[in-house]
């Protein structure tokens, strides 16, 4: 293999890493927003399953990918209005009613996506970028997206006047309600845009990455987000850069199969194929343990209030 | 002096004395809201008849009045079923169903009484089964007598998912890592894990992605392998297994409610600050909570291969999860989970044959909804009263 062939190999490679990383960052980024505030929503995986399915249906109706990616991202967010009703206006447990939101998403996608099941996919345009030859102009720009979309959110939560209001919701609500910040509607709105970056993540999967509906698709890529959440320490960037890793891990088991691949390809021993699957899972916990290790130096953490119901004049 | 007008606000206060069957109201409550909400999402889906679905998903769980009532007949007369299976047939199934779903809800009942959440009976199960498969089939000779190969099928189970529900404890504990995310990502490592020893690998038997039929002796006994002696048994597939979960049931009621170590779970779980200064080990009991949970799921594999006869790569997902919503169902009181996994044993049976599929999967989810979503109404009273703007008129009162 000549190493111009090599250095383009690595560049797909690298390429598709950004590309199967960026619903995972979309998931990661609107958790980490969500969070902030105060409200853990461990419902990813459900809104990223009926956004994913919802964008698909959509698509198929009306050959419309944008309006595809706008209601699996509509989908993704009423999900979480619901669990920002359940947790915020009911104060109830957030850790059981994230789990309802994943089991509801998980079946209401099951049963309004049977229909859809092995259908016909989006016809991506392909065009042609140095070093990369063919690639799909829809993959480019969702890269960009996500890419400008992190950055911005980073930029938000550390540069902004409103994010203070953000942050300290999640970190001291008392001192918020005394300055008279409406804790509740600053709760909703973040929760609820944690719940369109999910759908449309989901959707962005269904419809750009890798195209298509089955059930179960995202295949535990929300949670996944959670434990990166907490990797990056609630910051955006590094949410990033850590949601393009993992997209690295999980094209990995494809990508090796490649028996154009010096010496590492598996192409000949599809065994090693299942636990090749399990890295990202073995990572996410790989990454907690070095995360711990740093945040045990450095006294990082989660948001103060994270996870607690605000309710004026009660102090845990 | 303006008047302030009648301006009413509903103030929500905490309720401190919970009586003890407002519990059990909740639950009804809301397993009926959750029919009430789902009916309506089927409607959606495009059910055109949700409560005939109800009706239907009853009957497959549970079985029709004449359907008891011919098969108790049968019973004391010694005949066959006059129905073929169907006298006792659904109940039976449900029974099959609940009892590794009792067994996941009292793994998550323990682990939440200390708020550790463990959503990982799922994979505690899946490598509780696969040890006890080795030892089934790989292990101990064919020739083992029935009671010593499940009891070694069992310990094997127990100390597989004790060890898988270790890791996350001893992480949590010594690391503070949060064991929901360990819990899950361990979930998908133990489906891998499973798949690739009955799919690909060592005990694959080719095509059929299965370990293949185990020896009689690593089984559970049928009751319908007692039809000479009960004709009416015939067909039917209840096995003891249901008997290891309420067996399970009643030692975590001891542990919870009679020992010391119940105890400081309970304390833990309620204020682990005050445990603290009380010098109760949070750390120790962490990981031996953890460890006790993995072990109940542990086991619960061990008993659906024994039922199945079979380790395949359709082994069921999901059910550590449907364990989760057990647990809250039954407020963590481990007796009611007896019940709460019967029903949904009921629920799991009657959703199998009907179409779409994933209506279970809903179901379950809007009844945790509606369940967590009522407690509101018993942790706080909702007290509707009018607004009197005390400071205001204070001030104006001292002007005038």
């Amino acid at each position: 293999m000549t190493n111009s062939a090599l250095i383009a190999l690595a560049a797909t490679i690298l390429f598709d890493a950004f590309v199967s990383g960026t619903p995972l960052l979309l998931a990661t980024v609107g958790e980490i927003v969500s969070e902030r505030a105060g409200v853990m929503n461990l419902g990813i995986e459900g809104m990223m399953l009926v956004g994913a399915m919802g964008g698909f249906a959509v698509w198929f109706h009306t050959g419309n990918l944008f309006f595809g990616l706008l209601i699996g991202m509509i989908f993704g967010g009423l999900l979480a209005l619901l669990h920002g009703c359940i947790t915020i206006a009911l104060r109830a447990d957030q850790v059981v009613s994230g789990l309802a939101v994943t089991f509801l998403g998980t079946g209401l996608s099951s049963i309004l996506g049977a229909p859809y099941v092995g259908k016909r996919v989006p016809v991506p345009l392909n065009i042609t970028v140095p070093l990369l030859k063919h690639v799909e102009l829809q993959q480019v720009l969702l890269v960009i997206f996500g890419l400008v979309f992190a950055l911005l959110v980073w930029y938000y939560v550390n540069r902004t006047r409103p994010v203070l209001n953000l942050r300290s919701v999640g970190e001291y609500p008392s001192a918020a309600d005394s300055l008279g910040l409406n804790i509740q509607r600053i709760r909703f709105t973040y929760v609820v845009f944690g719940g369109l970056m999910s759908g449309l993540g989901g959707a962005v999967m269904s419809l750009i990455t890798d195209p298509g509906w089955v059930d179960g698709k995202t295949s535990g890529l929300g949670w996944i987000a959670i434990g990166l959440v907490i990797f990056a320490n609630w910051d955006p960037v590094r949410g990033m850069v850590v949601s393009y890793f993992f997209g690295l891990l999980r094209r990995l088991p494809l990508d090796l199969q490649n028996p154009a691949l010096p010496l590492i390809s598996t192409a000949n021993n599809p065994s090693v194929g299942r636990f090749m699957d399990m890295l990202p899972y073995l990572a996410t916990i790989f990454v907690l343990i070095l995360g711990s290790r740093e945040a045990l130096r450095k006294r990082l953490g989660a948001p103060a209030a994270l996870g607690v119901p605000y309710v004026r004049g009660e102090h845990s | 002096m303006n008047l302030p007008g009648t301006h009413y606000r509903l103030r929500i206060e905490s309720r401190s004395n919970l009586p003890a069957w407002v519990g059990a109201v909740s639950a009804i409550i809301g397993v009926f809201l959750a029919l009430v909400v789902g009916g309506f999402m089927l409607r959606a889906a495009g059910a055109t008849d949700p409560i005939g679905t109800y009706i239907e998903i009853f009957k497959e769980g549970f079985g029709t009045p004449a359907d008891w009532a011919a098969g108790l007949h049968a019973l004391f007369t010694g005949t066959d079923c006059p129905k073929g299976m169907q006298c006792f047939g659904p109940f039976s199934d449900t029974l099959v169903k609940a009892s590794p779903i009792m067994l996941t809800g009292l793994a998550c009942v323990i682990a939440f009484r200390m708020k550790l959440w463990n959503i990982g009976a799922d994979g505690q199960m899946f490598l509780g089964a696969w040890a006890a498969t080795a030892v089934a089939v790989f292990l101990l000779p064919k020739t083992t007598p029935r009671p010593v190969m499940l009891a070694a099928m069992a310990v094997a189970g127990i100390l597989a998912g004790m060890a898988y529900g270790v890791i996350p404890g001893f992480l949590k504990a010594r690391l503070n890592i949060n064991e929901i995310v360990t819990t899950l990502m361990l979930n998908y490592v133990a489906y891998l894990w499973v798949e690739y020893f009955v799919v690909v690998g060592p005990w694959s038997l080719g095509d059929f992605e299965s370990t293949g039929r185990f020896p009689t002796s690593a089984t559970w006994p049928r009751l319908t392998d007692y039809v000479k002696q009960i004709p009416v048994a015939a067909g039917l597939t209840a096995h003891p297994g249901i008997f290891l979960g309420i067996a399970a049931a009643l030692l975590l009621t001891w542990i919870l409610y009679r020992s010391r170590w119940g105890y400081e779970i309970r304390v833990i779980g309620n204020n682990p600050k005050a445990a603290r200064y009380a010098g109760i080990d949070v750390a120790r009991n962490i990981i031996l909570v953890m460890g006790l949970s993995g072990a109940l799921a542990g086991l619960a594999g061990m008993n659906e291969v024994a039922a199945q006869r079979e380790l395949n790569g359709r082994f069921q997902q999901g059910l550590g999860f449907t364990g989760v919503i057990v647990a809250w169902l039954a407020r963590l009181n481990p007796i009611a989970a007896i019940f709460v996994a019967i029903l949904f044993g009921a629920l799991l049976v009657g959703t199998q044959l009907i179409q779409p599929q994933g209506i279970s999967s809903m179901l379950q989810g809007v009844i945790l909804f509606v369940v967590v979503g009522t407690e509101l109404l018993f942790h706080y009273q909702i007290k509707l009263e009018k607004a009197e703007s005390t400071a205001p008129s204070a001030a104006e009162a001292s002007h005038d």
